[in-house]
């Protein structure tokens, strides 16, 4: 339970009302039969008090034992008792504050009309009580898993921005030591590209960015690897002034792209060529990767990559949809389309899109 | 002096320049050429003959580990990789040595002379050498063989059935058999059992391409795939049919 609970809650200020008004009812009514004010209002005080009290035991109660589903006949039991200690102690204490024989006898006719209403309201009160304990269990559950899933949602992100292939790294500096032999100048300039480009998967941003900067971060790899593969890899990046505004979570882009590079080198002889068309089709951004395979001896890992499958874990988080990743097969060309709605507001790119 | 030759296999560039870079430094080793796959690898070793190979094992169409298989008579060979946690535990034993990319030049002269000095006993390392690379990871995915002077990748899906033939295992696809210098048991630990049951002392047979097993002579069996081929099964291939069909 998050707050501690105060006296003057809500509550138990309605509760404390309910007690008051009956209090008054009570007096009224012993006036009306014909006592005095002053033997009404001790009698109804006395009562009232003595009902508060069972009132706060048994709400009390139900605030640390909560019986299981089925067991509410307890709660019962628990009224029941409760009610007959209160007839008790308003039999035993009221003719001694009130000691008139007229008014004892009444008392002792009233005793069952009284244990009935006493009752009544002290299982009232357990039934609100627990209804309340219960809601409010609920909502600390609720909160609780809320946070959880957060949690583990915003680990679950990180990991999936941060996985970057090892070999990529060790690769690269290996032709940065072949270059340092003849190409000092390239060595330096593919130093600088793969510190650029490591600073930029390191960030831990988590706003999201605009596709021109996200393919000033993709060229940086393509750089690199074009310094790796020589002519084998040629890269195109076809977008227009409108798709460059549009907004992308950062990284997600990279890993397709080391996919394509990947399959388009691996899966054939010869030159690659790998493409990226971004447009916008109903202020929705759409983004087609492509690289050639060869349909013959395609693995059957083929296009499932890690790379893959964590791009779509990744847009399943962000928009809870699974129908923004296309893949295609054509001509010996394997093309995955991503479609990014732009849902974030760009005056407040938090990772979260607005619900 | 007697010149080694030296054929240099990786489809990086870069990565075969600091190879040959650091080789000047060993006059008696001569670069005879460069490849960038392992197709052109095939070729040169067979053209070339060479001494030594350094083999990437990450390259297009066919790795390193099988362009290995794919040559008669291997020569002693030198891997360099970036990262691959395989490699190094399989081959810390048979490869004259491995090197981790980017490698210094004192590692590498240090494999060099590993070489020199291990020159005689090469046929043994080779067999053995063989044998792991078989078993790499990427090899449960495909085959790769030799008809000719062809070079053929089969994806293990369109493998349809084995057959032992002397010393070949036959491979049944939908496009025609292919002999490979394998034994039955080596396929039958690479082939994922759910997939692939052995049914007998000579078959192996994708489960999936069966359409009928019909009792035959005594305890014995035969089944009739798909494609038409009627592939006989022993009294233990049976038992194993029942477990993974779960009849």
């Amino acid at each position: 339970m998050e707050n501690q609970p105060s006296l003057f809650n809500k509550f138990r200020f309605i509760v404390g009302a309910g007690l008051l008004a009956w209090f008054a009812l009570q007096s009224y009514l012993l006036y009306d039969f014909g006592f005095s004010w002053k033997v009404a209002s001790t009698d109804a005080g006395t009562t009232s008090v003595l009902l508060a009290a069972a009132c706060y035991l048994i709400s009390n109660n139900l605030k640390y034992y909560q019986p299981e589903k089925g067991r509410s006949v307890f709660i019962l039991v628990l009224c029941l008792v409760l009610t007959f200690l209160w007839i008790v102690a308003c039999r035993w204490l009221l003719p001694q504050l009130i000691p008139e024989p007229a008014y004892k006898s009444f008392l002792i006719q009233s005793l069952t009309i009284r244990f009935s209403i006493a009752f009544l309201i002290i299982t009232c009160m357990a039934m609100l009580s627990a209804l309340r304990y219960m809601q409010k269990d609920q909502k600390a559950n609720e909160a609780r898993k809320l946070a959880a899933e957060t949690l583990a949602r915003d680990a679950e992100l990180y990991k999936l921005r941060q996985q970057l292939q090892p070999h990529f790294l060790f690769n690269s500096l290996n032709s940065i030591s072949a270059l340092i032999g003849f190409k000092p100048d390239e060595a330096r300039k593919m130093i600088h590209q793969l510190s650029d480009f490591l600073r930029g998967t390191l960030k831990e941003e988590q706003q999201w960015v605009t596709l021109q900067h996200e393919l000033q971060h993709l060229q940086l790899y393509l750089d690199i690897e074009k310094v790796r593969f020589g002519h084998r890899l040629t890269t195109i990046l076809r977008h227009n002034d409108t798709a460059d505004a549009m907004l992308i979570p950062p990284m997600l882009l990279q890993p397709l792209v080391e996919n394509a590079i990947k399959f388009g080198l691996y899966d054939t002889i010869g030159d690659v060529t790998i493409s990226l068309d971004a447009v916008v089709i109903s202020n929705q951004l759409q983004i087609t990767i492509s690289n050639p395979y060869d349909p013959e001896t395609a693995y059957p890992k083929h296009g499932t990559g890690f790379g893959l499958s964590g791009v779509k874990r990744r847009l399943y988080l962000l928009f809870a949809r699974h129908d923004l990743i296309e893949i295609q097969t054509r001509n010996s060309i394997f093309s995955i389309t991503l479609k990014i709605p732009q849902t974030v507001n760009p005056q407040n790119t938090d990772l979260k899109p607005n619900a | 002096m007697q010149v080694k030759k030296v054929l240099i296999i990786d489809d990086e560039p870069l990565a075969r320049s600091i190879v040959h870079e650091y080789l000047q430094q060993f006059p008696q080793m001569e670069v005879v050429q460069e490849c960038g796959d392992g197709f052109e690898g095939v070729k040169a070793i067979m053209q070339h003959k060479p001494d030594l190979i350094f083999l990437d094992v990450q390259m297009p169409k066919i790795n390193g580990f099988e362009m290995l298989e794919l040559v008669d008579q291997s020569p002693a060979v030198i891997f360099t990789t970036a990262f691959d946690e395989y490699a190094l535990k399989a081959f810390e034993a048979h490869a004259v040595d491995y090197l981790l990319k980017p490698f210094s030049k004192e590692r590498f002269n240090k494999a060099i002379e590993k070489f020199l000095e291990n020159q005689p006993k090469k046929p043994e390392t080779t067999v053995a050498l063989l044998e792991t690379a078989a078993s790499s990871p990427a090899q449960h995915d495909r085959i790769v063989v030799k008809t000719g002077t062809k070079i053929k990748v089969i994806p293990i899906q369109e493998v349809i059935y084995l057959e032992a033939a002397d010393d070949y295992v036959n491979i049944h696809t939908a496009a025609g058999a292919f002999l490979k210098n394998k034994t039955m048991s080596f396929f039958e630990k690479i082939l994922d059992p759910d997939l692939f049951t052995r049914v007998h002392r000579s078959y192996i047979v994708r489960v999936e391409q069966i359409t009928r097993i019909d009792p035959y002579e005594k305890e014995t069996h035969i089944l009739i795939l798909k494609s038409g081929a009627k592939i006989p099964v022993s009294k233990a291939g049976y038992a194993k049919l029942k477990q993974v069909l779960g009849i």
